[in-house]
């Protein structure tokens, strides 16, 4: 836990604080509204809520959750197709745990291990490829998912099959990139954001340069921040100052994990396995152009969409669902009509309420609100 | 005349195969040698079973410990069976023995029924019982009637016990999920999540190099010498599956209270907070098998914190919080960063993180 306690000091958490309190309310829009940051990253969410940042920050500024858990944001037919390919005779399908529970039309895949399928959870795809050493007989399937963060350990696991020449091992991918995502977000009729916490484990890999549209096209200020607290309260004290500076810009808090320029053997790696998709879609927010990836041809043999025949139907978000919305900011988690009533973490409609990275289940297992309790219709 | 010299009648307990059999659990001889050696053998030292269908008790004897009888079972399942701080057997005696200790009772006698997977090594069923024998001696608890059954490989996971604990409750002693009020103390008895920590890291499956032990241990003795000091204590639960969390949240509800606890007075390994900040998941929901959860009345604290901390399983007991009058059923923390959250029950079994 060295290097973690220096960035949970509620001693400096207070002194920022006060002046996060005294530049909100030097903004001038403050007069008017709150000011509405966007963090990106189900990371940043997470630790939100975990440590009780929102409880602390003035009525003046607002924190919108975004779209950046990539739990979250899976759509219904993918997990369909995951479900599909579990239940092959041979198959041991192996996943991120909390992927276990999003759920499809039919069922989730903790469902399916339950009715007989191989499902086993990982914590990386290196233990997907050892299973695949340790079964010959079975096909080992890794469903792939999120954003850059875990794209390179993906395909590194990939090409490590490659010089095994291992038969019996594919993956399902549905990596997606950032940079679409946030572009569909700005794009949103109803924006109504001012800032950016930017993602600080996809800027790892990908550095800060691709956030640059955002400030150059849209004028809003992007603070790549960490995931302590002290770093994201650091993070929104920086783009408070960018606003009332009035610039629009992308600056580093994460200066001790990000390079400015991204990690070129990642880089490299995702050049490699990967191209982009004509389209992709999300749960909540409808198909986004080049938002996702697929395998390349060369290593078609790793693919599981080409070993199995899927169904790669697309599924509608339930109609009561009203993910997008809360994706996008334009509604708060309970806002939503079926927060907390239909749609629990014990029975979730939507994603949001999925993943402990989800606005909505956050709200509701470390917020305390319920939609009755809001007193909303 | 020709005398057939026959060949010694092998003695009882002595079996010379390395696995369980499906022959085991016939019901036959094959039944009876492996009862006999691994636990008959086994538990004699624990107990002195009649091999009668069922142990029988003088109810003078069990009177003169007080006044209610407490009775409680429970089943262990857990993989691996052998881990960092205990086994299967170790967990399934103090489960049971602790069960009984956090009402108030004196434990006195465990069943014991054992449902083992065709292949399991014998070797192993007898460290396994010998392990349970040693936790009921030091616990001062006899087991005294059992069952055993084969299934098939596949039917089972390894190995699956019960257990069954009577206990005598002293009179005058009233320990209940409901009685907490506005001003009393939390307590724990120490280091929380080392359990689940150590289970989660002996997996294998994580490359993770820490030295976490369980915590697992029969806590009758803590439990009695806390409620000497301090004979007004409310509840005390052990914080087993679900963690602090659950138990929190179970007395809040079944007193219609709130409670507020502090994050920086909850004690947690930093070993433990580092498995859990790798794998996405929260310490206080993590199982614990030596933790218990105390409320005592305010004037009573002092006392509490004293007994337990001059005990060699409660050296780090800790205040971690109060009962307030709060909206009732609500368990919140303050955080070590000086903000807020609400600690809910967990819903499902808790899943790692993606990143």
């Amino acid at each position: 836990m060295k290097f973690a306690h220096e960035f949970r000091d509620a001693e400096k958490a207070r002194i920022l604080i006060r002046e996060i309190e005294k530049l909100a309310d030097e903004i001038e829009i403050t007069r008017t509204r709150p000011i509405n940051i966007m963090e990106v990253c189900g990371g940043h969410t997470h630790s939100i809520f975990r440590y009780g940042i929102e409880t602390m920050l003035p009525k003046t500024i607002e924190l919108i959750h975004g779209p950046g858990c990539p739990v979250c944001v899976l759509p219904m037919g993918r997990v369909d197709d995951c479900v599909v390919i579990a239940e092959n005779p041979g198959v041991i399908f192996t996943t991120f745990g909390d992927a276990m529970r999003v759920p499809g039309s039919k069922k989730s895949l903790l469902q399916a291990k339950a009715e007989g399928a191989d499902v086993r959870m990982v914590y990386s795809p290196m233990d997907a490829l050892q299973l695949a050493r340790k079964n010959p007989d079975n096909e080992v399937v890794f469903f792939a998912l999120g954003f850059e963060t875990t794209m390179p350990s993906t395909a590194l696991t990939l090409l490590q099959a490659q010089a095994e020449n291992i038969k019996n091992f594919s993956v399902f991918c549905n990596h997606i990139t950032i940079v679409p995502t946030i572009k569909a977000v700005l794009d949103s009729p109803d924006l109504h954001l001012d800032g950016f916490l930017g993602p600080g484990h996809v800027s790892m890999v990908v550095g800060t340069a691709p956030y640059d549209f955002v400030a150059d096209f849209y004028s809003r200020p992007v603070v790549v921040a960490g995931f302590e607290p002290l770093d994201i309260l650091q993070s929104i004290w920086m783009l408070l100052k960018q606003i009332q500076d009035g610039r629009a810009e992308v600056e580093n808090q994460y200066t001790r994990i990000v390079p400015e320029d991204g990690n070129d053997p990642a880089l490299a790696a995702i050049g490699k396995v990967y191209e982009l998709r004509e389209f992709f879609e999300w749960r909540g927010l409808g198909s986004i152009d080049h938002s996702g990836v697929k395998i390349r041809d060369a290593y078609a043999d790793f693919d599981a969409e080409r070993k199995f025949d899927i169904p790669n139907a697309k599924i509608a978000d339930p109609k009561s669902c009203q993910c997008g919305e809360v994706l996008k900011g334009v509604l708060k988690p309970w806002q939503c009509k079926v927060f907390g009533t239909t749609c629990t973490p014990a029975t979730p409609l939507g994603a949001l309420m999925v993943s402990p990275e989800g606005a909505c289940a956050a709200y509701y297992q470390y917020g305390g609100i319920t939609r009755q309790k809001t007193g909303a219709a | 005349m020709n005398v057939v010299q026959l060949p010694p009648r092998r003695k009882l307990g002595k079996i010379h195969v390395p696995t369980v059999t499906l022959a085991h659990g016939g019901g036959g001889k094959a039944m009876k040698d492996l009862i006999d050696d691994v636990f008959i053998s086994a538990f004699a030292g624990a107990s002195a079973p009649a091999l009668e269908d069922q142990a029988r008790f003088d109810l003078a004897a069990l009177a003169v410990h007080g006044d209610r009888l407490a009775f409680t079972t429970d089943s262990f399942v857990i993989d691996p069976l052998e881990f960092p701080g205990g086994d299967i057997g170790k967990l399934a005696v103090c489960g049971t023995v602790n069960d009984l200790a956090v009402g108030g009772a004196k434990p006195l006698y465990l069943s014991c029924a054992v449902i083992v997977e065709e292949g399991v090594s014998l070797d192993m069923l007898r460290r396994l019982a010998l392990s349970m024998a040693k936790t009921a001696t030091d616990a001062g608890v006899g087991i005294v009637t059992g069952d055993t059954k084969v299934v098939p490989r596949g039917a089972a996971d390894k190995l699956f016990i019960t257990t069954t604990g009577i206990g005598v409750i002293p009179k005058g002693r009233d320990i209940s999920v409901s009685r907490a009020q506005p001003g009393d103390g939390v307590l724990v008895n120490g280091w929380l999540g080392d359990h689940g920590a150590a289970i989660l890291a002996a997996r294998g499956d994580l490359a993770l190099d820490a030295d976490i032990q369980s915590d697992c241990a029969p806590l009758h003795g803590l439990i009695e010498a806390l409620l000497c000091a301090a004979p007004g204590t409310r509840f005390i639960r052990d914080a087993t599956r679900g963690g602090l969390a659950t138990v929190l949240n179970e007395v809040a509800e079944a007193s219609n209270v709130s409670i507020l606890i502090a994050e920086d007075q909850t004690p947690l390994r930093p070993e433990v907070c580092g498995v859990c900040e790798i794998l996405g998941l929260d310490p206080l929901y993590l199982a614990n098998e030596g933790k218990i959860v105390i409320v005592v009345p305010p004037d009573e604290i002092p006392a509490a914190l004293a007994a337990m901390r001059v005990h060699p399983l409660g050296e780090k007991a800790a205040l971690i919080g109060h009962i307030g009058d709060g909206e009732a059923g609500r368990v919140v923390m303050k955080t070590v960063f000086g903000g807020s959250r609400i600690v809910d029950m967990l819903v499902g079994e808790q899943l790692p993180r993606i990143c």
